[in-house]
């Protein structure tokens, strides 16, 4: 027993350094060499500015203002906001899109709530789209659009919901659908090895190459 | 949908394919043979033996094998607590996080020591970079190690010709930490970093969006910590949110490599243990009986999830798939995963120990969370934790040839040794202490005003879910959640600012990771013990064949029976009330 105390308690020591101290550190020397731009988060630059980054979502919507062009606010004191209708919208938020705090929506199968919340995404997507996608009802509304992500910073959207957006895209920025299209696809990640995982349009990506499109 | 069913099978495939190799790889290690990383790691190894101040030739019994295990974790409890609670004056720490409660702390520490990794704190709003790498990803190391070791003490039990010896703690422990999980770990790392996931000591990079806003990147050292949570099926994220994160799972590549990692060393070990034994078809046997059970799981959670919820077909959402969409469950899970990738992983992460989430568990449906609950009642068997998994499926086998045995009316025997009631006894002692913790622990949780404080979905089947969920995931060592039920409160501002931890979850969930993990632990050690002085017998044709279809089935019939049928009547309450009905409460 004695002996297994003397044995651990250097345990604790050696063990903390090797694989809490130096494993860590020393990989992290590794990753920056290796591979820099992906151990420092993807970050994406225009004009020398970082503007976000290719695997986490952004916020498309801009403040809603009011008659002496103040933010308005709602109930809580928040701001109300708006889709920008120039941009692609990510998938809905719980977080606000926020990458240093995030958390689960954990809106259960039989929630009221959630019935709720999918019911106003569904309202919101409608009253954005439908004047550019006539007849789009909510049975059209595909589920990404209506649904929050895991992370609150899903940086993708299915390819039904970009093409359903395309339509506002190229009314609102004067861009030949056709293009828009091709635009989509060239930012849809696809597959691993053709088989794991789903197709995603990257919206940050997709919206950066719609701006450098029209200026 | 095709395309789904086409993932999980070539993912099985790989598994069932992987096994060998590694599990070869693995019985060398064990076995204390020259393996190929010897000579990069040997002179290592010696080194550390000579600090230690361990003789790794010293033969232990049970006895002493046990408590160099309980000392060992004993101390590295200790160590994690004090590092969790003297934040304030961590390097490493530049977001400034102070400690927050004392009983988070106890939490989290006896989380990680016990290999759960159940997350009551939230990584990137209350842990410093030190707490991530010198506490949490430590303990990933040296917990999975200790899971490795008291498995290959079983099985030279079970091996054993006579005399008392399991093995040398100290040896196991390091070979299995130097051979297996660093070098896998460092491979899985970079693949990670490849894919996307970050590795940096710096925190804040600031952005402006497209809109003029300010986005706050929260970033870390977090590829080293995932690969080895990921393979010592530990499962504590770097991020809240874990692997539903894209910093911390990238894209359908990282989720690949991660879900993989999860699996892989839990189903190598069965072949492990075939070739420890000399039998190799008995480790096929139980290979096959957690694979039966896991294909089960897999079949039913992805039509599940793809046929969504009675509240988002109450809100005239069309959850069907069409083209340029998976359609089916969203809520709660990430496009690049899909609904295929999220339930494979959903049923990998709760058979196995593991516990990370790449979705939402308490958004699944009805019928799609009851499959990790029923993962998890199954006592973490199908595959299970790195070493803890097969320590306790041979707990079970041992159960499974006693009633086979009453069944054809013979002495029950187990590769040659005479099972009797010492070793019954105790199995089912280590069998029961799980479930009978689950029981009184959820009972104490939904029956007091404490206890209830924690649930997120109040006075509904899916607050009990949740409650139900805590439990079982913290007896069983996986650490996985129905997020909502909490000990701690998000979101916060950082510095943890407004956080508390709920007193009475933190606590009793503490008491429940440790007996739940160390009482099985010596338990399973006794038996070996026991089984170690037997003489091995030859069978003869009466003998209950152990490594037949028929004694897979029987396994199986006892695991389902014992582990999940003790918990029909909770999770009737439960998952099966919500899957049942499509009203909305």
């Amino acid at each position: 027993m004695r002996r297994d105390l003397v044995n651990s308690a250097i345990a604790v020591v050696l063990f903390t350094v090797l694989f809490g101290l130096i494993y860590p550190l020393a990989f992290t020397g590794v990753a920056q060499v290796v591979f820099p731009g992906q151990a420092d988060g993807s970050k994406i630059a225009r004009d020398g500015k970082v503007v976000g980054s290719k695997l986490i979502a952004q916020d498309f919507r801009r403040p809603v203002l009011d008659r002496n062009g103040k933010p308005r606010e709602d109930a809580d004191g928040n701001p109300v906001m708006a889709a920008d209708p120039r941009y692609f919208q990510s998938r809905p938020s719980q977080t606000g899109y926020t990458p240093n705090v995030t958390f689960f929506s954990n809106l259960g199968p039989n929630s009221v709530d959630a019935r709720d919340t999918v019911k106003a995404n569904i309202v919101t997507y409608l009253a954005v789209e439908r004047r550019y996608t006539p007849g789009l009802t909510a049975a059209k509304v595909p589920v990404d659009a209506a649904t929050q992500s895991g992370s609150g910073v899903d940086p993708h959207i299915s390819e039904a919901n970009a093409r359903i957006q395309a339509n506002r895209i190229a009314a609102v920025r004067r861009i030949p659908l056709e293009r828009v299209r091709e635009l989509i696809e060239d930012n849809t990640e696809g597959r691993f090895l053709g088989v794991f995982g789903e197709p995603g349009v990257n919206v940050l990506k997709l919206n950066l190459a719609i701006d450098s499109e029209t200026s | 949908v095709a395309q789904g069913w086409l993932q999980i099978a070539t993912f099985i495939a790989l598994v069932t394919a992987l096994t060998k190799p590694l599990g070869l790889y693995m019985a060398g290690v064990y076995r204390n043979e020259r393996v190929f990383l010897t000579p990069v790691l040997g002179g290592l190894e010696g080194l550390t033996y000579r600090v230690l101040r361990a003789d790794p030739n010293r033969e232990q019994d049970w006895k002493s094998y046990a408590a160099s295990t309980i000392v060992f974790s004993a101390l590295f409890w200790m160590a994690l607590f004090v590092i969790l609670r003297t934040q304030g004056i961590h390097p490493f720490n530049p977001q400034g996080f102070d400690s927050g409660p004392w009983d988070l702390s106890m939490n989290t520490a006896s989380s990680f020591v016990t290999n759960t990794n159940w997350q009551y704190y939230g990584g990137e709003t209350t842990l410093s970079f030190f707490s991530q790498m010198a506490g949490l990803t430590v303990q990933n190391y040296v917990s999975a190690a200790v899971g490795m070791s008291v498995l290959v003490a079983m099985i030279r039990g079970i091996a054993g010709r006579g005399g008392d010896s399991l093995g040398n703690f100290w040896q196991d422990t390091v070979r299995g930490l130097y051979y297996i999980l660093l070098p896998l770990s460092v491979i899985v790392a970079l693949l990670l970093v490849a894919g996307g996931v970050v590795q940096t000591l710096a925190y804040d990079v600031g952005a402006k969006t497209l809109e003029g806003a300010d986005q706050v990147l929260a970033l870390g050292p977090v590829a080293s910590q995932v690969s080895i949570k990921q393979l010592g099926t530990n499962g504590g994220g770097f991020f809240n949110v874990n692997s539903a994160m894209p910093f911390e799972n990238s894209n359908s590549f990282t989720n690949f490599v991660e879900l993989l990692s999860i699996i892989l060393i839990p189903a190598a070990l069965t072949y492990t243990y075939g070739r420890m034994v000399g039998r190799q078809r008995q480790g096929w046997a139980i290979f096959g009986a957690m694979a039966a059970l896991y294909v089960v799981f897999a079949l039913v959670i992805f039509p599940a999830e793809q046929h969504g919820t009675p509240a988002q077909h109450a809100a005239g959402l069309q959850t069907a798939h069409v083209d340029g969409s998976t359609g089916g469950n969203m809520e709660g899970k990430e496009v690049r995963n899909g609904i295929a990738e999220s339930g494979l992983w959903a049923t990998t992460t709760t058979v196995t120990s593991n516990g990370s989430v790449n979705s939402a568990l308490e958004s699944y449906t009805g019928l799609g969370g009851a499959v990790p609950m029923f993962g998890l009642a199954s006592s973490e068997v199908v595959f299970g934790g790195v070493g803890s998994g097969l320590y306790t499926m041979l707990l079970y086998v041992l159960l499974a040839v006693f009633i086979g045995g009453l069944m054809v009316g013979r002495t029950p025997e187990y590769l040659g040794k005479k099972v009797e009631a010492r070793e019954i006894k105790l199995a089912s002692l280590g069998a029961l202490y799980t479930p009978l913790a689950i029981l009184v622990t959820t009972a104490l949780a939904v029956a007091t005003e404490h206890g209830r404080v924690s649930i997120f979905a109040k006075d509904s089947p899916q607050g009990f879910s949740e409650s139900l969920y805590a439990y079982m995931s913290q007896a069983n060592n996986n650490g996985s959640a129905f997020a909502g039920y909490t000990g701690f409160v998000q979101p916060n501002p950082p510095g943890n600012k407004g956080a508390f931890g709920i007193t009475f979850a933190d606590v009793l969930g503490s008491l429940t990771l440790l007996t739940a993990r160390f009482i099985p632990i010596v338990l399973a050690l006794a038996v070996a013990g026991s089984l170690a002085r037997k003489k091995v017998a030859l069978g003869g044709a009466g003998t209950l064949r152990t490594d037949s279809p028929t004694f897979v089935v029987l396994l199986v019939g006892v695991i389902v029976l014992v582990g999940a049928l003790t918990f029909f009547p909770a999770l009737l309450l439960g998952p099966i009330v919500q899957s049942v009905t499509t009203d909305l409460f």
